[in-house]
């Protein structure tokens, strides 16, 4: 088992002609994923490394079955291309695009209120379920398939947490990453939900920032209705206030948002806080009885 | 990207919200000059993106041209939280009969505008929040629907408004919102909103702050981005799309994505180590960028080291290895440089890095071994 993608997933690839789209989906193919269409308007009939493209995502869900996309398109494109494929009835997307505007999330992340669809990101690297499937701008060599659930507001973070549980042979069911952007289509706590009810996933890693105060709140889930141990790491410990670094997300704007108190309350809820990603390693060995 | 008080009032007003009278000076005798022309009581206002300035001395009430030109001398130049001001706002009078606070801003919880109102106005919004909470009245709005008749209407009677200032104040927050919307803002503040005695609903004091992901299509208000407010190295970063920020220590930063940027703050500062700034050259980042980046991190003299950690996914480890050299070509940098390279092409970055490695370049494999030899050479520099 894995959560969101798996050997069933059916691809699609919004974006698949442009640099990034078809970098990534060459990526994606070798990894194994089950990539059956592409999307690029304008482009319909051709194809890219035998992968069909399709003008519209409506089609290409016709045609190839697909059921999950995702997303390479340019910000000022991109909340169209969500709204398309939810409306062809996929049930994953995951949006790769960086630099969307927050009116344009906000009436996506409202209307997906209506559907019954996981949107993952934007500005995340996407999901990969090691040896089963790869929806993500990860780099695949650094994972390894286990037990051991991982959730990010920060992608290049997660392959830093990644790459130390690989190399200390702890495994993983799946990553994902949710985004670092202020308004996101899934939060911290619809992932530790999907891994608690994951037979395979024995312990959830945690990734958060600062700026927000969504880790609170999937610490107050976590300590009433999670039995799968949690590690988590708030990154920025050290990040000024009132500066935005890097993720428009990040910006420490109140006492509740810095690394210090996010950490602080997630201790308070049974949640193990590391203080670098090397710690996090640790605290999984710890949690998994292997320390 | 903030704006100034006068350029948020000048957007504001072409949504019908109503202003006093005012012109923007940027000497003394341009103030004296707009106080004349708008006669009788004015208030000299400083221009800065912070707020505070009232607290700070950066806003007087003059009965003259004479005292509006004094009042701007003691004005301009003036630091308020670390901001120059270089701008004053000389501003009518007017006969208050209430305050009140007004906002729209992003809910990143709720995923949804939220309006706040409040018939305390004029002071701190979060005082008002912790002393006498039920004096604000707050309301979600659906961005598919937008803010309805009802919504307005809600708020108005909640807050027990009547006559002029109810109607006043509904006519204020429609115009509001459309503003809020139209204009891609992640916040529009009126503090205070106040009733004149005449009954009429002013905008006092405005705050609008556009989210800048959307500025490419608000090519009008990008133009009001104030270049000379930045520091000089984070208006270049910014115009080839790196986050740069400058910190005050003397270990530069360079990294990718902001999660692993910060933690390698955090570890630096773990390892005894204070970092001068942080480039953060984002995903996808090419060989030219990746110089840019460099270039700006060391052009601070503080710097006496530079971790460059990139951990690869859309970014690849060959260009980021090639970008590196070029740069150190281009600039000669001779500053050591702690390279940890991981990731996507990472193997290829390397390979690129140790055929041509320049003297003062370093590689470690982790980021915490990387993090305490730069703190090392950052201690060495300084002697």
């Amino acid at each position: 088992m894995a959560i969101l993608v798996d050997e069933g997933t059916r691809l699609l690839v919004q974006g698949i002609t442009g640099r990034e789209g078809a970098f990534h989906t060459g990526r994606m193919l070798e990894s194994g994923t089950n990539v059956v269409a592409g999307v690029t308007p304008g482009k319909g009939g051709q194809d890219y490394e035998g992968v069909p493209i399709f003008n519209t995502v409506e089609e290409a869900v016709d045609k190839t079955g697909a059921n999950a996309s995702v997303i390479f398109v340019p910000p000022p494109f991109a909340a169209d291309a969500i709204f398309e494929s939810l409306e062809a009835g996929l049930s994953t997307v995951c949006c790769i695009t960086e630099g969307i505007p927050v009116h344009d999330m906000m009436r996506v992340a409202n209307y997906l209120k209506t559907k019954d669809a996981t949107l993952i990101g934007p500005n995340c690297p996407g999901v990969l379920s090691p040896e089963k499937a790869n929806v993500s701008i990860m780099p695949r060599d650094i994972f390894t398939p286990g037990n051991v659930g991982v959730v990010s507001r920060s992608g290049t973070l997660t392959y830093q947490i990644v790459n130390e549980l690989t190399q200390r042979e702890i495994g993983q069911s799946t990553a994902v990453g949710i985004g670092g952007d202020p308004i996101i289509g899934t939060d911290f706590i619809e992932i530790l939900k999907k891994f608690e009810a994951d037979p395979e996933t024995e312990c959830a890693v945690m990734i958060g920032e600062i700026g927000g105060n969504a880790e609170q709140l999937a610490a107050e889930y976590v300590q009433g209705e999670m039995s799968t141990p949690v590690v988590a790491y708030i990154a920025g410990f050290t990040a000024p206030e009132g500066k935005t670094m890097g993720h428009a997300g990040a910006i420490v704007s109140g006492g509740e948002s810095t690394a210090e108190a996010k950490s602080e309350a997630l201790r308070e809820a049974g949640i193990r806080a590391a203080t670098n990603p090397s710690e996090v390693a640790e605290l999984v060995a710890e949690a998994l009885g292997q320390g | 990207m903030d704006l100034y008080e006068y350029q948020g009032k000048e957007l504001l007003r072409n949504y019908g919200l109503e202003t006093l009278p005012g012109i923007v000076a940027g000497t003394p005798e341009e103030a004296g000059r707009a106080a004349e022309t708008i006669g009788g009581t004015v208030a000299i206002k400083a221009q800065v993106l912070t707020g505070g300035r009232g607290k700070a001395g950066g806003i007087k009430v003059v009965n003259s041209p004479q005292e509006a030109e004094e009042a701007a001398a003691q004005i301009l130049g003036m630091d308020i939280r670390g901001h120059t001001v270089r701008r004053v706002y000389v501003e009518g009078g007017a006969e208050i009969d209430r305050e009140f606070y007004l906002s729209v801003t992003v809910d990143r919880t709720a995923k949804r505008p939220l309006i706040l109102f409040s018939t305390e106005g004029g002071v701190d919004i979060e005082e008002v929040a912790e002393t006498k909470p039920e004096a604000i009245f707050r309301l979600h709005v659906d961005p598919l629907l937008g803010l309805l008749p009802y919504q307005v209407r809600e708020i108005v009677f909640s807050a027990g408004l009547e006559g002029d200032a109810a109607k006043g104040v509904s006519r204020t927050l429609t115009n509001l919102y459309k503003a809020f919307e139209d204009l891609d803002a992640s916040l529009v503040e009126i503090n205070p909103l106040v009733v004149t005695k005449d009954g009429h609903v002013l905008t006092l004091d405005a705050k609008v702050t556009v989210d800048n992901t959307s500025l490419y299509r608000h090519p009008d208000v990008a133009e009001l981005h104030d270049v000379e407010a930045a520091d000089p190295q984070e208006q270049r970063a910014q115009e080839v799309g790196l986050q740069y920020v400058k910190l005050d220590g003397d270990v530069g930063i360079l990294g990718n994505g902001a999660g692993l940027v910060m933690s390698t703050l955090d570890v630096v500062a773990q390892a005894g180590g204070e970092p001068a700034n942080f480039c953060d050259v984002g995903g996808g980042a090419d060989a030219e960028k990746i110089a840019t980046a460099l270039d700006i991190v060391t052009s601070n003299e503080q710097v006496e080291s530079v971790l460059f950690n990139i951990f690869g996914g859309i970014t690849r480890g060959d260009e980021v290895a090639r970008g590196l050299l070029s740069a150190i070509e281009r600039t000669g940098i001779t500053l050591p440089i702690v390279v940890r390279l991981d990731g996507t092409n990472a193997e290829e970055g390397r390979e690129i890095l140790a055929e041509n490695t320049p003297e003062n370049v370093v590689t470690e494999e982790t980021m915490l071994d990387a993090a305490r030899r730069a703190v090392e050479l950052a201690r060495d520099g300084r002697g």
